[in-house]
């Protein structure tokens, strides 16, 4: 689960400030993807920065977690904010944004190695945990081939898999579909969909395009910085 | 917090650099073989710096004592060429609280030639008493010969001059029978022969200098610095004393340079190199930190991976200063040491790493929420 809980974010414009996240309150349920749109320049990709810990908010609070196991992201020091992105937070870009000096199976296996010690046993659970993920996207007959080598959609279907490796409690993703045809920008989104409930995992996903919205289970509209529904997060199709 | 903190992301290292290495092999053979070749001019200008050292000072530093007393006018430094130092000096020395041995050695440069040919080289003559006190085994002066009519010849001299232990050579007009035949031992190029004081004298006075001792070797401890004033003379260490060769200052002070300056653009073309290919992978770097990676790991990745280039292309270059430099070493004063191999070496690796270190404020500055958004 992970709930922001009346963030506001504010960036420095001269002598002034703007507000780009204006006392926004959102929960995204364990197994349900909670979609978030909105014009350009609304604000949708600063609430996904401040959930993924790359920035921290003027107030309010980003919990994640369940029951005991909750804390506020939001107060978290930096050097435990990596470690939480690298222990129970899952990040899709954009763009796919894999290294081009790795294969398909290694972009998994470092975010694996970000994720772990150095014990064999915990590495072999990581290894089946990459041929698992990479099956689960199709891509095993790929797994050797470096980004260049394979399709846009392709490299999404990686970056999907590489942010649930780790197993992560959240998953953040930030227009997936946006360098995609309409075909592939569809399977992308079952894709996501299907391993969300799969996994349990609470997945927050940024999108500008609402041909897909048949496969979010929330939706939520962001203009200037603010949720314009009163209740936060929408039902947007019932599964 | 606690599941957060329990990853240590040391298992990150290297991970990452060892397949950037693979991958863009032509960018990292190219900056590897720059730095061996770097490694190779530098090896090769430190062997022959070693070999032009060995040939210019290999027998004064066998000079015995704490301290090597040298003629200092008021007007001029110190030199071995033109240093001349009377009895009145020697004996001044002598007596001086807190010296307890004085050596008189005199050196002179002169030809001499096998007997019976005109065949002449240039030799360096010592004249070392036989009888100098507090001197253990030295090669130098194990080759003091018993006699005015012999002398004993490094090894150098010996093959130059095509003689061996019995046979008679001839030095400014006398003839001196070769009874040792020892150590290659070198002063300012030309290689040495020991003779008696006298015989020293003899020859000293036949080649236009004084006959009288040119350094005194000294053991103690005196008030150096308080005596030498007082007689015309300065104590140096042997190592300072070097100075007082015109030939060694002027060669060593060059291609030291010459080798500092290669040190310098080793760091400076690594540190360039590095920079550039952590700025073309700065969108890496902000995706890995946003994926969890902490700083201190991409630091550790990205000096292993300079440490890789550099210990591989200093390896090759060392390689190469070794087969080569045996090669040299037939025909040119060159040395193959630790000291003019591994020492230089040492420092490239140092400075390079000091180079790609520089380069790791792109590392330390990338901010992962520029991966949010970014389209590469």
């Amino acid at each position: 689960m992970i709930e922001l809980q009346n963030i506001t974010l504010t960036f420095p414009d001269g002598d002034n400030r703007i507000t780009a996240v204006d006392h926004i309150t959102l929960r995204g349920g364990n197994g349900t993807v909670t979609g978030i749109t909105g014009p350009s320049g609304s604000g949708k990709s600063s609430i996904l920065a401040v959930a993924a810990t790359l920035i921290r908010p003027d107030s309010g609070g980003v919990l994640i977690g369940n029951d005991s196991d909750t804390i506020d992201a939001a107060q978290l020091s930096k050097s435990d904010a990596t470690a939480l992105r690298r222990e129970r937070i899952g990040i899709v870009f954009q763009q796919s944004n894999l290294l081009p000096a790795l294969t398909a199976r290694e972009q998994l296996q470092v975010m694996a190695r970000l994720g772990g010690g150095t014990k064999r046993t915990r590495k072999a659970k990581i290894d089946a945990r990459v041929e698992e993920l990479l099956d689960a996207v199709g891509l095993t007959e790929h797994a050797g081939k470096r980004p260049h080598q394979l399709s846009g959609g392709q490299r999404q279907r990686i970056a999907i898999a590489r942010g649930l490796v780790h197993e992560p409690e959240v998953l953040l993703v930030d227009e997936p579909t946006s360098a995609l045809d309409q075909e592939r920008g569809a399977e992308i989104m079952q894709l996501i969909a299907r391993l969300t409930r799969e996994r349990g995992t609470a997945t927050l996903l940024v999108t500008h395009d609402l041909v897909h919205r048949d496969v979010l289970d929330d939706l939520v509209t962001v203009i200037d910085g603010r949720i314009t529904a009163p209740d936060a997060a929408v039902p947007a199709h019932t599964h | 917090m606690a599941r957060a903190k329990c990853a240590s992301g040391k298992a990150f290292i290297m991970f990452v650099a060892w397949r950037e290495l693979r991958f863009a092999r032509g960018r990292f053979l190219l900056i590897g073989a720059v730095v061996a070749l770097i490694t190779l001019l530098v090896g090769f200008l430190s062997g022959l710096t070693g070999g032009l050292a060995a040939q210019n000072i290999s027998s004064v530093l066998q000079l015995p004592g704490d301290r090597l007393v040298l003629q200092q006018s008021e007007d001029s430094d110190a030199s071995f060429a033109t240093s001349s130092l009377d009895d009145d000096t020697l004996q001044a020395w002598e007596q001086a609280d807190g010296v307890e041995s004085v050596t008189p050695v005199g050196i002179a440069q002169s030809r001499a030639a096998a007997s019976g040919t005109d065949d002449r080289i240039g030799v360096a003559l010592y004249g070392l008493p036989q009888d100098a006190s507090g001197i253990g085994s030295n090669p130098l002066f194990d080759l003091t010969p018993t006699h005015d009519g012999e002398v004993g010849l490094s090894s150098g001299a010996a093959e130059d001059l095509g003689v061996a232990v019995g046979d008679t050579i001839s030095i400014t007009g006398n003839d001196f029978t070769v009874t040792m035949v020892g150590e290659d031992l070198w002063y300012s190029h030309t290689p040495v022969i020991v003779m008696t004081p006298d015989a020293w004298s003899e020859a000293s006075t036949r080649v236009g200098g004084t006959g009288e001792a040119t350094v005194l070797a000294i053991t103690g401890d005196a008030d150096w610095e308080a005596i030498g004033p007082g007689t015309g003379t300065v104590a140096e260490t042997p190592l300072s004393s070097l100075t007082a060769l015109e030939a060694f200052q002027s060669e060593i002070g060059s291609l030291g340079l010459m080798i500092v300056m290669l040190f310098g653009i080793s760091a400076l073309v690594v540190g360039a190199f590095f920079t550039v290919w952590t700025m073309q992978r700065a969108g890496d770097i902000a995706v890995l930190k946003a994926l969890g990676a902490t700083t201190g790991s991409l630091v550790r990745d990205s000096l292993g991976q300079a440490l890789i280039v550099l210990t591989a292309g200093i390896s090759v270059g060392l390689a190469a200063v070794a087969g080569l430099g045996s090669l040299a070493g037939q025909a040119l004063p060159f040395v193959v040491s630790p000291l003019t191999t591994l020492a230089p070496a040492v420092v490239m690796a140092v400075l390079g790493l000091a180079g790609a270190a520089f380069a790791l404020r792109s590392v330390t500055k990338a901010d992962p929420l520029t991966a949010l958004g970014s389209n590469r």
